[in-house]
């Protein structure tokens, strides 16, 4: 069980996911406003910040993978990033030859 | 009772020591799936609408950098002080958890209060739901959003009480942690919210 009784005296793991969701905030702010990279570029790069930021949240903040059902917990929090995927992006790509 | 008795773990944090707790938080975690699945629908429509904008505002003139960065960053840190609740509770120490929690509702109130000024503001600019479907998709995504937050502060609240009545137990060191999972989801749809309503709004 990764849910241990004893455990560290210092918050590390949530201050180190604190500081990276500061970075990868500000990071895909200068990227999209300051950085002048095309279009698709900055489109790119701010999900792929977004999707680092919510597994940092996951992990270091929600411990999706402790307890006996980390497992199920972790999957199925994955199988419904990838339905949200399917929904969002599929709907777009359709949408795209009827508007 | 006898059940679940033999299947009580001392070795395990407070939260998770009953096999009934054990299974409210898989249980939890699973309708947070569902929340996934909830909030793809409505971003999926939001962006297929957003530059569907009529004859009212477009994303990029409506949006302000400063007031979305004080709201992303309100939320954030309230899902920061969220998680060092959960660690003081971890810990044995109620004053630490009450004090953390207490600061993660400020926050979370902050972000409402910043969320209905720029709504306010919106429909002041004759941006309102009814303008475009760039508009209606916007107010019911990021309004679903903020329903959420207000439903979060109302029950993290209610779980205060709790806590001062009863201190810890079992029960409710699972009620924490699972308003705490609550929370921070509310912070990764945010993440998201941040990323492809906003950003993408001002740079398209």
């Amino acid at each position: 069980m990764g849910a241990n009784g004893h455990h560290e005296s210092f918050p590390w793991k949530h201050i180190i996911g604190f500081v990276l969701s500061l970075v990868l905030t500000f990071a895909a702010l200068w990227v999209a406003l300051s950085s002048g990279l095309p279009l698709k570029a900055v489109i790119v790069i701010i999900v792929v910040f977004a999707v680092i930021q919510a597994s940092l949240q996951l992990f270091m903040f929600m411990h999706v993978n402790e307890s006996d059902s980390g497992r199920i917990q972790t999957f199925n929090m994955a199988y419904s990033f990838f339905i949200a995927i399917v929904v969002v992006a599929g709907s777009i790509w359709v949408m795209q030859f009827v508007l | 009772m006898g059940e679940v008795a033999h299947r009580y773990d001392e070795t395990l944090p407070l939260e998770y020591r009953t096999q009934e707790s054990r299974l409210n938080i898989l249980g939890f975690w699973i309708f947070l799936g569902a929340e996934v699945a909830l909030f793809a629908t409505l971003f999926a429509t939001y962006l297929v609408l957003f530059q569907r904008t009529g004859s009212g505002p477009t994303a990029s003139e409506l949006f302000e950098v400063k007031d979305v960065l004080i709201e992303t960053l309100l939320l954030l840190t309230s899902s920061f002080t969220c998680g060092l609740a959960i660690f003081e509770m971890r810990r044995g120490r109620l004053a630490g958890l009450l004090a953390w929690l207490l600061v993660t509702l400020l926050l979370g109130a902050g972000f409402i209060a910043f969320e209905i000024r720029e709504f306010i503001h919106y429909v002041h600019e004759g941006a309102t739901m009814q303008t475009s479907a760039f508009l209606s998709s916007f107010f019911v995504l990021v309004g679903t959003h903020g329903a959420h937050v207000s439903l979060g502060i109302g029950w993290m609240i209610l779980i205060i009480i709790q806590l001062l009545q009863r201190g810890f137990t079992p029960k409710t060191a699972r009620k924490v942690f699972i308003v705490s999972l609550y929370w921070h989801f509310l912070d990764v749809v945010w993440i998201f919210i941040f990323t492809l309503v906003y950003l993408l709004g001002m740079v398209m």
